[in-house]
């Protein structure tokens, strides 16, 4: 058993438990590699379905090849797609790309408060009608109490003190300092009415342990982070006006495995292309108090 | 193209140790010194230090937070990711704060080796000694001691030798060999990764070296086969038929063709097929992969249960059993309460029966005569769950001996099963006793109401799946044992928990209290010569011993509509699922005269 079949035992184990225990369970799907491999292991769980519905929050910044790519994929895996979206904010233009608020305003509108409000039923959901292959309003506005975020201990700093199920307060708010012990497969399942959970299947994982399995398991991913001639991609795959590309002539999944081993990206930060990482004293910590993910 | 890196082994340590002792600098110095840092990662802290004008600290690099960086205490366990040329290593940084104790139980439970940290200055302080125990009880085999500031005692040989006897003496009171001691400085990086010149009468390994060393936990494979049976599959939404029985195997192996055990309900099938999505298929699935299988027979078993191959060593089945545990909540573990225990995939209400010991674990005394467990004591006691649970011994699969207690939502205790007991002395006992001596009866005699009124006192039992026409039997029952003048009562109390729980996925405290209730109710009811009809829906085996033994002297009759479930308990009438109601009532009519229950 190699590094590769612990970390994916490890997280097909999470997503099981979670399904078993929660009534009212999603899965975040940000459609960039991560929350992609961890759809990809939900599917190795369910033994090839997805059986929890995937929530896209769309901040309407997003590079469409990513959109056209989660349709796709949405119809292709008979996947339970339902989007949320910041509306008003969008419509009256109070975002960082049309020059009214800064970067962590920005995310904190189109992200954290999207999340929070698409989570809890309140703002209006949307969701893949997969015969007419449209979207249309979600009828079901139960919040969701069990929420799972593909998010890794080694992206950035307050990341790393994650656990696997890890509670929130009605505000979405993260206690870091009073965080529930994990021991021996066990977990905080059982929670209080008017909280609930964040599960983090891929705690463990590492970049280059995410590309390794792409490539063992030839999973599907947006052509964005390849090289398509320039010289450049992405690394790292956020809103268009906020994400940089990187250097690189990587045309494939086995090449990019390879900068990262050994090549040029064996240690730089993945996230070093994010700005508003340093805009938040370089810890993105305050938005994720706030419900960030 | 180093195909070597990605078949690296990989290893989770854990760094332990006295509040201030220096864990962090000791991480922060490793990571730094095998160039395992993010470029990016380094400079961000040193600029960082700069601009506040502090100078720069290895701990700095794991001190992510904020607020820690005020603090200046770890808060909890961060995880780092670092590097050799053998291993890729998971270093989890444990607070050494009491407060935290919690947070350095999850980082030592997953890990495969320690690190304890002793400040030689301040010497052996009481979390050194609690950490080394918890390690211990917590599985970890594998233990450096790292005694670090030796800069701050002139590398004094003495010095170290003197903690080295010290608290190798401690350890082995536990039953625990250290691997290794190693004098340090983590600050001026003094036998981190290079052996020190300042202490030339130190020949051992640097920690780099001694972390390399440490050994792989093999052989999980080689034991005997268990899987808690975390789900069952069926997508028949998605046009798929196939019943899956899934888990994570625990220990052993399983093939196709063996045959298999569920405890605690006891039913037996063999392996079909091992399932998978995208996976080349096979026929054998071994300990730590995440599988599912498909059966050869359609049993009933539920998630929770245990799964064992039929030829090996079978588990215990119990509701009694000692064991020690670490209790980390704040309210004390105390009797007359309830819990819950989880061990493998179960889920159980359990109450504390009884306390033998309580450790107070830095000092290592016992405390005589402690009614209950504080926070961060260990205690050797008695828990009693409120249904038989399947585990293993500590001495024979520790992995399935393993558990943890939740109060109120938060996991408080953890622990591990060391002996079996029987029910002798259990608090049902203990409730039906105190309930039989406190009863006294009137004078007129059982015998003497069966003549009067033409039936024995009886509890009967409508049991089934949700839907299978219960209640409408059940009512029509007690209307025509009334018509026909005997002494009936319809107790409808099954309602409220059919519509809680008709996915019968999980069992609460709620529904053990309802059978309770029932039991105890219908020891008075049958004993005033009524019949008393109820619905219980989805029960097993252990459900109606239960009631049984509630109900003594006098007997239960049960009913079951549509599939029997049960293993071993026999019931008196089965009907199909939602029957013909006039021919049903007619035949357990017939029944209860054939079983003398009803006289005329």
């Amino acid at each position: 058993m190699n590094q590769l079949d612990e970390l994916e035992a490890k997280s097909i184990h999470i997503l099981r438990e979670a399904y078993r225990e929660f009534k009212n369970l999603c899965m975040l799907w940000s459609i960039g590699k991560d929350s992609t491999v961890m759809l990809w292991l939900a599917r190795k769980a369910f033994f090839g379905h997805c059986p929890i519905p995937l929530v896209h929050i769309d901040t309407s910044f997003k590079i469409p090849q990513m959109i056209e790519y989660r349709d796709r994929l949405a119809l292709e895996w008979n996947l339970n797609m339902v989007v949320g979206q910041n509306k008003p904010a969008i419509a009256n233009k109070e975002t960082f790309p049309d020059g009214k608020i800064d970067r962590l305003s920005c995310c904190k509108a189109l992200k954290s408060e999207a999340l929070k409000h698409t989570l809890s039923g309140e703002w209006e959901r949307v969701r893949l009608n997969h015969t007419k292959g449209e979207y249309e309003v979600d009828t079901n506005t139960e919040p969701y109490t069990g929420v799972i975020v593909g998010v890794r201990s080694d992206e950035e700093g307050s990341r790393s003190k994650e656990r696997y199920f890890s509670p929130r307060d009605q505000a979405n708010d993260w206690d870091v300092d009073d965080q529930p012990p994990e021991l021996w497969n066990q977990y905080k399942t059982a929670f209080a009415p008017g909280t609930h959970l964040r599960i983090h299947p891929l705690l463990d994982w590492t970049e280059l342990n995410l590309w390794e399995y792409i490539q063992r398991e030839e999973i599907p991913l947006v052509d964005l982070y390849f090289d398509k001639g320039e010289g450049t991609r992405f690394r790292s795959l956020g809103c268009g006006p906020c994400t940089t590309c990187v250097e690189s002539t990587a045309t494939d999944v086995a090449t990019v495995v390879e900068e990262l081993r050994s090549g040029k990206f064996a240690n730089i930060a993945e996230r070093s292309g994010r700005a508003q990482d340093k805009d938040d004293g370089g810890g993105l910590e305050t938005l994720r108090r706030d419900g960030y993910m | 193209m180093s195909a070597v890196v990605a078949n690296k082994d990989h290893m989770d340590v854990v760094i332990v140790g006295h509040v201030d002792h220096g864990k962090s600098t000791v991480i922060g110095r490793l990571m730094a010194d095998t160039g395992s840092l993010p470029e990016g990662k380094l400079e961000q802290v040193k600029a960082m230090c700069a601009a506040n004008a502090r100078p720069f600290e290895y701990a700095f690099l794991l001190d992510a937070l904020k607020n820690e960086q005020a603090q200046g205490i770890t808060i909890d366990t961060a995880r780092c990711f670092f590097k050799t040329e053998k291993r890729n290593y998971i270093i989890h940084d444990a607070p050494g704060h009491i407060e935290f104790l919690k947070n350095m139980v999850t980082g030592a439970a997953r890990a495969e080796a320690a690190l304890l940290v002793i400040d030689a200055h301040e010497g052996i302080q009481e979390n050194s000694k609690r950490h080394g125990y918890m390690v211990s009880m917590l599985g970890v085999k594998q233990l450096a001691v790292l005694v670090n500031k030796m800069d701050l005692v002139d590398c004094s040989e003495e010095t170290f030798n003197s903690i080295q006897t010290e608290y190798t003496a401690f350890l082995n009171e536990l039953g625990v060999e250290p691997t290794a001691f190693i004098p340090i400085s983590a600050r001026e990086g003094m036998n981190i990764t290079e052996n020190s010149d300042s202490m030339p009468w130190y020949t051992g390994m640097t920690v780099l070296d001694q972390v390399d060393s440490f050994n792989k936990l093999r052989g999980e494979a080689d034991k005997v086969f268990r899987m808690p049976v975390q789900d069952i599959y069926k997508f028949t939404a998605e046009k798929d038929d196939r019943r899956i029985v899934s888990g994570t195997i625990t220990t052993g192996r399983v093939s196709v063709g063996d045959d298999v055990v569920f405890y605690p309900s006891m039913k037996e099938s063999t392996i079909k097929s091992v399932e998978g999505f995208n996976m080349a298929e096979r026929d054998t699935a071994e300990a730590g992969f995440a599988t599912g299988f498909q059966c050869t027979t359609q049993i009933y078993i539920k998630p929770g249960e245990l799964m064992v191959r039929k030829e090996d060593l079978q588990p215990h089945v119990g509701r009694r059993f000692r064991c020690n545990l670490f209790w980390m909540g704040r309210p004390p573990l105390v009797k007359d309460k309830e819990y819950k225990l989880k061990i493998g995939s179960t889920n159980v209400s359990v109450q504390l029966a009884e306390i033998h010991q309580v450790l107070d674990a830095s000092e290592l005394s016992s405390i005589e005569n402690k009614g209950q467990v504080d926070r961060h004591d260990v205690a050797e006691c008695i828990l009693e769950t409120a249904r038989p649970i399947a585990y293993d011994l500590r001495n024979d699969i520790e992995a399935t001996g393993r558990f943890v207690i939740v109060d109120e939502f938060e996991i408080a205790g953890c622990g591990i099963i060391i002996e079996s007991l029987t029910d002798e002395g259990s608090l049902l006992d203990e409730h039906i006793k105190e309930r039989e001596y406190a009863w006294e009866t009137g004078s007129v005699t059982l015998e003497e109401r069966y003549e009067k009124n033409g039936n024995t006192g009886k509890l009967i039992i409508v049991h089934g799946v949700y839907g299978c026409g219960k209640r409408r039997l059940a009512k029509q029952l007690e209307h025509a044992l009334f018509n026909e003048g005997y002494r009936t009562y319809y107790f409808g109390i099954s309602n409220f928990f059919e519509e809680l729980d008709h996915d019968a996925r999980m069992r609460d405290r709620g529904r053990e209290d309802h059978l309770n209730r029932l039991g105890d109710l219908a020891r008075v009811v049958t004993d005033m010569g009524t019949l008393l009809i109820t619905t219980v829906t989805d029960a097993d085996d252990f459900d109606m011993d239960k009631l049984k033994r509630l109900n003594e002297p006098n007997e239960i009759f049960v009913i079951n509509m549509g599939e029997n479930n049960f293993g071993s308990y026999k019931v008196d009438v089965e009907l199909e699922y939602r029957p013909e109601m006039e021919e049903a009532i007619a035949s357990v009519i017939a029944k209860l005269k054939e079983e003398k229950i009803l006289l005329k």
